[in-house]
């Protein structure tokens, strides 16, 4: 590009100055801003008549680092349910996506069957999935039971695959019919154009928000924890009743924030390479 | 000799609407015929229910004497031998200009893929379109896209090619590389059916011309016959209202 070009014309340098100008103060602008912001907020939170009674018993080093061990026991087990769940629930609401969309006489319990479940789980607490799936579920005594921590990730699969069904869904209605219409005039079959040309485009499209509702997924994890299983928020309860301190509990709020960051940052980058691939077209 | 497509009586509603009115058509072996008429007379509808993208309201079609709007029939086998490209090209999108020639010979005709791409590269090198094969296809143009559909199409090798006013969403200086592609099919003998606004490129490449009104073919002939002498009021009409083409 550069050799062979004629060489920039006065105007253009100027140009090319006062931009560079005008960055530099803007840089500037962001930073003073910022710091007024920051000194503000440090004066009106530090400077309140109560802060030290809140920095005694939400913001205590010792009980962080006593409580530490076994919040991120906790938060291990967080991170397995979530593994266990995200797939879980992806791969069921996948299922129950493409359920509903079968056709044909022969389908239509199934069809039926499918769109129940996304009504029923979508609209169930999921408190209700949990108590039900693991305090009722065990009462049966049947042979082979799973453990409380199978049976309540089971009930967090049931509830957000309803969710992510209906994200798949409406990705697969998204595809324009012509796509359709082109890939049946070459012959594909229904599955075959369902398989090679509309989920691809479909999956591509919804990545965002399915992304959205497995960081919402990372959360609601915790929950097992109403059947037994000491995740990250129960441990910091317990060791919050034992100091009779909140310090725990911001502890477990930072680590999750922490695990967060890095499937919110993923969310944003998909979302923005969805966005670019739809700019080029 | 049989024709390769016949169609009798073919009507088609859109709820009240009659779209296609009792339709007679056969076209034989090698021939190409343009479909004319305003928009709404039923042309892109025609296309559709000869590939089957739409269920008839009556009549029949036949295929290579095949009664193929028969309801007990796999609509997937008969679509394998008719291509079609459309107007808005329909490619797509997530996959690449050589995917998207090779999806139909290696998952419905379960070519193998090596044989399929070579097939795929070759007629992308006849149109000149080779060096584009890995791109996608919002990265073409117009007129690029839309030969990359009708390759597509072809790839299968059917039996009847069926055009849907393939140059609609062209600009004008991108018209000429796709009909350009058009003649050198018929100069290959392959059977077209094509609906069309371009009255020149219906002169040159039919061996018919067939104007439709009111969901019937209402006068059909030569080209000259049709475009330079219509008998038929309506026609008269239509042509005028085009102007100098």
């Amino acid at each position: 590009m550069t050799d062979g070009a004629p060489p920039l014309s006065a105007v253009q340098l100027d140009r090319i100055a006062w931009r560079r100008r005008q960055s530099i103060r803007s840089i500037l602008v962001a930073a003073a801003s910022t710091a007024v912001l920051g000194v503000l907020l440090v004066v009106a939170v530090t400077g309140a008549p109560g802060w030290d009674r809140v920095r005694q018993s939400f913001l205590d080093p010792t009980i962080a680092a006593d409580a530490l061990p076994d919040i991120l026991r906790g938060l291990w087990l967080n991170v397995r349910l979530l593994v266990f769940c995200a797939v879980g629930s992806l791969a069921l609401g996948l299922v129950i996506a493409l359920l509903r969309t079968l056709r044909g006489p022969v389908f239509f319990p199934v069809r039926a069957l499918a769109t129940s479940y996304t009504y029923t789980f979508r609209g169930l607490p999921l408190i209700i999935v949990i108590y039900v799936l693991t305090l009722g579920v065990p009462g049966l005594r049947l042979q082979g039971m799973p453990s409380v921590l199978v049976l309540g990730g089971l009930a967090l699969v049931l509830t957000y695959s309803g969710y992510l069904a209906e994200v798949f869904r409406a990705g697969i209605e998204s595809v324009h019919p012509s796509q359709v219409a082109a890939a049946r005039s070459l012959g594909l079959t229904y599955r075959q154009a369902m398989r090679h040309v509309v989920l691809p485009q479909a999956v591509r499209r919804v990545a965002p928000p399915l992304l959205n509702d497995t960081v919402a997924l990372q959360k609601d994890v915790g929950l097992v924890s109403l059947a037994g299983p000491i995740d990250a928020v129960r441990a910091a309860q317990i060791s919050t009743a034992e100091h009779f301190n909140y310090t725990p509990y911001i502890v477990a709020g930072v680590l999750f924030v922490l695990l967060a960051i890095p499937l919110i940052a993923v969310t944003d980058w998909v979302t923005l390479r969805a966005a670019r691939r739809q700019a080029s077209r | 000799m049989t024709a390769v497509l016949s169609c009798q009586g073919v009507r088609k509603l859109f709820g009240p609407s009659v779209v296609l009115d009792g339709l007679d058509l056969d076209v034989a072996e090698h021939e190409v015929v343009a479909l004319i008429g305003a928009s709404g007379s039923g042309k892109s509808t025609l296309l559709r229910c000869v590939n089957l993208l739409e269920d008839l309201d009556d009549g029949t079609i036949h295929l290579d004497g095949a009664h193929i709007t028969d309801p007990r029939i796999n609509p997937d086998l008969v679509r394998r031998k008719i291509g079609i490209v459309f107007q808005a090209y329909n490619l797509f999108p997530h996959l690449s200009v050589l995917d998207n020639i090779t999806l139909a010979p290696v998952r419905v005709h379960k070519r193998p893929a090596a044989s399929a791409r070579s097939q795929a590269l070759a007629l992308l090198d006849r149109i000149g379109l080779a060096s584009k094969a890995a791109a996608f296809p919002d990265r073409l143009s117009g007129g690029q896209q839309q030969r990359v559909a009708i390759v597509r199409a072809l790839v299968n090798s059917p039996r009847l090619l069926l055009l849907d006013e393939v140059t609609s969403a062209l600009d004008p200086e991108l018209v000429g590389e796709v009909l350009d592609l058009i003649r050198d099919l018929k100069a290959d003998g392959m059977t077209m059916v094509l609906a069309t606004h371009e009255m020149t490129f219906a002169r040159q490449v039919a061996d018919r011309v067939c104007f439709l009104d009111a969901g019937r073919i209402l006068e059909q002939g030569s080209p000259e016959q049709v475009l330079d002498n219509p008998v038929e009021a309506r026609t008269q009409q239509f042509l005028r209202r085009l102007a100098p083409a």
